[in-house]
């Protein structure tokens, strides 16, 4: 992601309607980096979801413990050698559910950035490719959209959607369109603009040339940057969703589940809800970090 | 926008047009136009059949026919679409959005009765939002060691990371179930005010600090600061009297997003904390599909959004003089 961005005769500022880790509107930013460092934390970001991502894809690998099967002569164990994350009411491990909960969450939440950045991202790049008319009303569109809180309007898809894990992923997805299509827009607009672009435009490169070999690949860097970003504010929307019950069923282990389950025994075990809270918190600190990164790496070429 | 057949109303709006806050004021009321429209394409024309969705909640059985039909005749969802949207458009501007499927109750009504408990989080988180996020801001910009301004600096990042239930949960654990300080549910008095505001302030207040911050940092590039600092002027007169002050007018354009937060944050927190309010209506709402109520969620949340942001623009130019009217979109 980060050498998406090659260097460029002249500096590009810093884009002030990128978006940062809580809006877009932030002020530009006008730090100064002049070393290159090893950076520390975006390695540690990626390990974390990496090693997430494994246990989303091989949880047998990470515990020997089965996730559904209750044992209740051990339950509400604290925390233990034997039982990293202690036990729930049931007796179940919670580190094994926590595992094994990835692969709902984890795939939930990247079916939701799919939807977004799909969703979104053409249609930016066509609006501000072709401006006119149809720019016009995706922009008002995307007005629109931006003035309902996101987790509302996901609420509201999922009241026609119905419940359940790809139904909030859906509506989590679709309620993010709106943010991917107005910076892809922008990226759009500021490389059509661009001394080359006219170049090609010139020497007859067609609409479609243009936009896949010089619009695609200088708006991917800072469009990808915001899919880390969403993932990450995915994972909170589609965890607050099924932890307020519109998710998956019960028996099943989902991270946001798995915490609305350890509400009712917030005074007899702490670790039921602090702890795979704490992963979901890593987990989305760790993309918040990846997404500065890579904004950070593109926009200081 | 001009498609009035009369040439009279068309000059009278093209002369009104050229005022920033007449252009803005139509550009909101269309807005909410177009966020009532959104809101019914989602809700009433995507499911092929909204009554049955509302009514297989519950209960096992389909509900009898007859039942069907009054509730569709209701809603008038046995007329086309189009007429469907108008007559909804036309309670819609009289503020009527229909009634609860649930209780039956006007959903005006509802939003009205949920509203102040909210209003009373929000703002509170508000306050307690900005307290702590221009703290930490204003510290971070006062560290002189890279290390402890990375530390300040860290913790914004990491609040806007918490999961708000997260917060919630850790706070009732700690300080109501261990610690009885506050109450664990409910809506009476401050004492019950205080934790559920505290978990949205959190990351709001994260939000606030992480722009602060960085605006902060660009206004004291400038060159303005040299001058001051030249004059001989304190770092705690130049930081709170004339780095912060032009700092906060970006956090202005940002009152919109948080006012939007805090109201979806207040979904989350209010059922938590059990406590009434435009959050818990939203999720009991969509929890049994009443779709009214869900409607005028939305469009509530639609409504304060653009007032919040019409308010602003209007605000700017009289804060910030350096910017013309009109020339900041949205």
């Amino acid at each position: 992601m980060a050498g998406v961005l090659p260097d460029m005769s002249e500096p590009v500022p810093h884009d002030p309607l990128a978006p940062d880790a809580i809006g877009e509107r932030g002020a530009a930013r006008a730090r100064v980096r002049p070393k290159r460092r090893v950076p520390w934390l975006a390695l540690a970001s990626a390990l974390v979801l990496l090693m997430v991502v494994g246990w989303g894809l091989m949880p047998r690998l990470f515990t020997s413990a089965d996730p559904l099967l209750g044992q209740p002569l051990q339950a509400l164990q604290a925390p233990s050698g034997a039982h990293w994350f202690g036990t729930d009411q049931l007796g179940r491990d919670l580190f094994a559910r926590t595992i094994y909960g990835a692969s709902t969450s984890l795939r939930a939440t990247g079916l939701a950035v799919l939807v977004a950045l799909l969703g979104g991202a053409p249609t930016g790049l066509l609006a501000g490719y072709f401006g006119g008319r149809f720019d016009a009303v995706v922009m008002r569109a995307v007005d629109v959209l931006m003035a309902i809180p996101s987790l509302l309007l996901a609420m509201a898809i999922v009241t026609v959607l119905g419940f359940g894990t790809i139904e909030i992923a859906v509506a989590v997805g679709l309620s993010a369109i709106a943010s991917f299509a107005r910076l892809t827009r922008g990226e759009t607009l500021r490389w059509r603009g661009a001394d080359f672009v006219d170049a090609a435009v010139v020497s007859g490169v067609g609409d479609l040339g243009v936009i896949v070999r010089h619009i695609v690949p200088h708006a991917a860097g800072p469009v990808l940057a915001l899919a880390a970003l969403e993932f990450g504010s995915a994972v909170l929307s589609v965890s607050s969703l099924s932890f307020l019950g519109f998710g998956a069923p019960p028996p099943q282990p989902e991270w946001g589940l798995l915490i609305a389950e350890g509400r009712n025994y917030l005074a007899l075990a702490w670790w039921y809800t602090t702890l795979p809270g704490l992963v979901v918190l890593l987990v989305v600190l760790s993309a918040n970090q990846l997404a500065r990164f890579a904004q950070d790496s593109g926009a200081h070429r | 926008m001009k498609r009035s057949a009369l040439d009279a109303p068309v000059t009278w709006w093209r002369r009104a047009r050229r005022h920033h806050a007449v252009r803005r004021l139509a550009q909101s009321i269309l807005v909410l136009w177009a966020a009532f429209t959104v809101s019914f394409a989602i809700l009433y024309v995507l499911p092929s059949d909204p009554v049955s969705i509302m009514l297989n909640q519950g209960e096992q059985g389909m509900a009898d026919p007859a039942q069907l039909a009054a509730l569709r005749a209701e809603y008038h969802l046995d007329k086309p679409l189009v007429v469907q949207y108008a007559i909804a458009l036309w309670h819609a501007l009289h503020l009527d959005f229909g009634r609860s499927i649930q209780s039956g109750q006007s959903v005006t009504a509802l939003l009205e009765q949920a509203l102040p408990a909210t209003a009373a989080l929000a703002a509170t988180a508000l306050a307690l939002g900005l307290l702590l996020g221009v703290t930490l801001a204003v510290a971070s910009g006062f560290a002189r060691s890279t290390w402890l301004r990375g530390a300040l600096l860290a913790g914004p990042s990491l609040g806007v990371s918490l999961p708000t239930f997260w917060i919630g949960l850790l706070l009732l654990q700690g300080l109501s179930f261990h610690v009885h300080l506050f109450p664990a549910m409910g809506n009476d008095g401050w004492r019950a005010l205080v934790l559920p505001a505290l978990t949205l302030a959190i990351p709001t207040s994260a939000a606030i600090a992480q722009v602060l911050s960085r605006s902060m940092a660009d206004v004291r590039a400038q060159p303005f600061v040299e001058a001051i600092r030249a004059k001989g002027v304190g770092r705690a007169r130049l930081l709170l009297l004339h780095v912060l002050p032009n700092a906060a007018v970006p956090l202005l354009t940002m009152a919109g997003i948080i006012t939007g937060n805090l109201l979806a944050g207040s979904v989350v927190t209010e059922t938590v904390f059990s406590r009434d309010g435009i959050g818990r209506l939203a999720e009991g709402a969509v929890s049994v599909k009443d779709i009214p109520v869900v409607q005028g969620v939305v469009l509530l949340a639609a409504a304060i959004f653009v007032v919040v942001n019409l308010v602003v623009d209007l605000l700017y130019p009289l804060l910030d003089p350096r910017i013309a009217h009109g020339r900041r979109a949205t």
